[in-house]
């Protein structure tokens, strides 16, 4: 299992019955296919429509995700304005995002929409997101292509939002965060407390109940 | 409902001038009507400001104006799949204005409302509060957000009535309502034109009352 699929498969146990979702461009979309067979969710999609689903047969006229890519929509699915859109999220009627992210703070502080200098895409609806939705979690591999940390005691990065995210997910483990403090909740297979602590700039409570990344759906 | 609003597109250009600020409808493109920024590009306009979600991409909907150099600056909250926005701006050819998708919608929805602005909490803590008021209601700050308004609205539907009852498709639909209420000329590229009465009133999505100018679509 690649480190991608393995964060996938971690943040889908997040996801229960009933729940609205979010999910960002990227990794997060690949989290349904490991959903739970016996839990059912509704994926909102920013650009103006709850219901969004895998695209089956030819694109439709004016069926596409928040990424601009031919998707599906399910039976019961509804469309909306952008302003109806962003109320969802920004009103808490969104459960849970899961974005991508460059940092994340032990202040819940996160970092995702631009590199000065080098990659200015624009927030899109992101900060709306994050700052909306009832739970935050970032879901990224665990340190740049360089090896630095992406878990930080401060961002360098411009932020997104202020203490929004409280819980991160790698290829290394799950991390909670709570009253400015990072908390190791669960370590990924063959990965040792140590080897976590080594690789993450911020420092790390472990907590007690410290178990292995719950996997199986 | 007797007010001709249905034009021919040689009468589309003459609408158009060099500086003004045009507000388009679409989401990457999807809901932007692309005839409409055809003829702003036939028509040699310049110096545009653009409101909308994003720049698209270099040959989709007002990508390509942003790609002919025909804008002076853009108001979006995306412009990651258009290298060439990019490109323009730190040439210093073009002015980028980002701002949160959520409060963009805001600001034209107010802008359209006669709202003097909104609250929001996005953008709290990050650098789109530089240079906002803040306020703090219920002990939760928010950012002061200004109404947006534009000389001319570009608005894509599905369907109107000759009377110019408006509906969209699917997820075209997105910023094409809000722009409807918050510009000067709102014109509004269809698919397809029915009379009269044809459109169920519960299925109006933007009303007639809103929309000064309709053209269908070429090749539609």
């Amino acid at each position: 299992m690649d480190s991608k699929e393995l964060i996938a498969r971690r943040v889908a146990q997040e996801l229960k019955e009933g729940y609205v979702v979010n999910l960002g461009i990227g990794l997060p979309t690949m989290i349904p296919r490991f959903l739970p067979a016996d839990i059912e969710i509704t994926l909102q999609s920013e650009n103006g429509f709850l219901g969004l689903g895998p695209l089956i047969g030819e694109p439709q006229p004016g069926v596409v995700n928040a990424g601009g890519q031919p998707c599906g929509l399910i039976p019961g699915a509804a469309i909306f304005d952008s302003a109806t859109s962003f109320a969802l999220i920004r009103g808490g009627h969104v459960d849970v995002t899961v974005l991508g992210g460059l940092q994340v703070d032990q202040d819940g502080n996160l970092a995702n929409w631009m590199v000065p200098g080098k990659m200015v895409p624009g927030m899109g609806g992101a900060m709306d997101l994050v700052t909306g939705a009832k739970k935050v979690i970032v879901a990224m591999e665990h340190t740049t292509k360089d090896g630095e940390s992406r878990l930080m005691q401060h961002c360098a990065l411009p932020l997104t939002a202020k203490a929004r995210v409280s819980m991160v997910v790698t290829e290394l483990g799950v991390f909670g965060i709570s009253h400015g403090e990072f908390i190791l909740l669960e370590h990924a297979p063959n990965v040792t407390v140590d080897e976590i602590k080594a690789k993450t700039s911020a420092p790390l409570l472990v907590a007690d109940g410290l178990k292995p990344m719950a996997l199986d759906c | 409902m007797t007010v001709r609003k249905l034009i021919e597109w040689d009468e589309v250009g003459t609408l158009f001038a060099d500086g003004m600020t045009i507000m388009f409808g679409g989401f990457m493109g999807v809901g932007t009507p692309e005839g409409l920024v055809s003829v702003l590009l036939e028509k040699g306009i310049n110096k545009l400001t653009l409101i909308g979600n994003d720049t698209a991409f270099p040959n989709v909907g007002v990508g390509r104006l942003v790609s002919e150099g025909r804008a002076r600056k853009v108001i979006v909250s995306h412009i990651g799949t258009n290298p060439l926005t990019g490109k323009k701006m730190i040439a210093g050819e073009l002015e980028v204005e980002l701002v949160p998708q959520g409060t963009l919608a805001e600001q034209i929805r107010c802008g359209g409302a006669g709202l003097g602005g909104v609250l929001t909490p996005t953008g709290v803590g990050t650098i789109v509060e530089d240079g906002k008021t803040k306020m703090v209601v219920n002990g939760r700050e928010y950012l002061v957000e200004l109404p947006m308004r534009a000389d001319i609205a570009l608005l894509k539907a599905k369907r109107a009535d000759k009377a110019g009852n408006l509906v969209y498709e699917r997820a075209a639909r997105n910023f094409n309502p809000l722009m409807a209420f918050a510009a000067d000329l709102v014109i509004a590229e269809v698919e397809e034109l029915v009379e009269v009465g044809e459109i169920d009133p519960d299925m109006v999505m933007t009303p007639a009352a809103l929309v000064d100018k309709i053209v269908l679509s070429r090749g539609a």
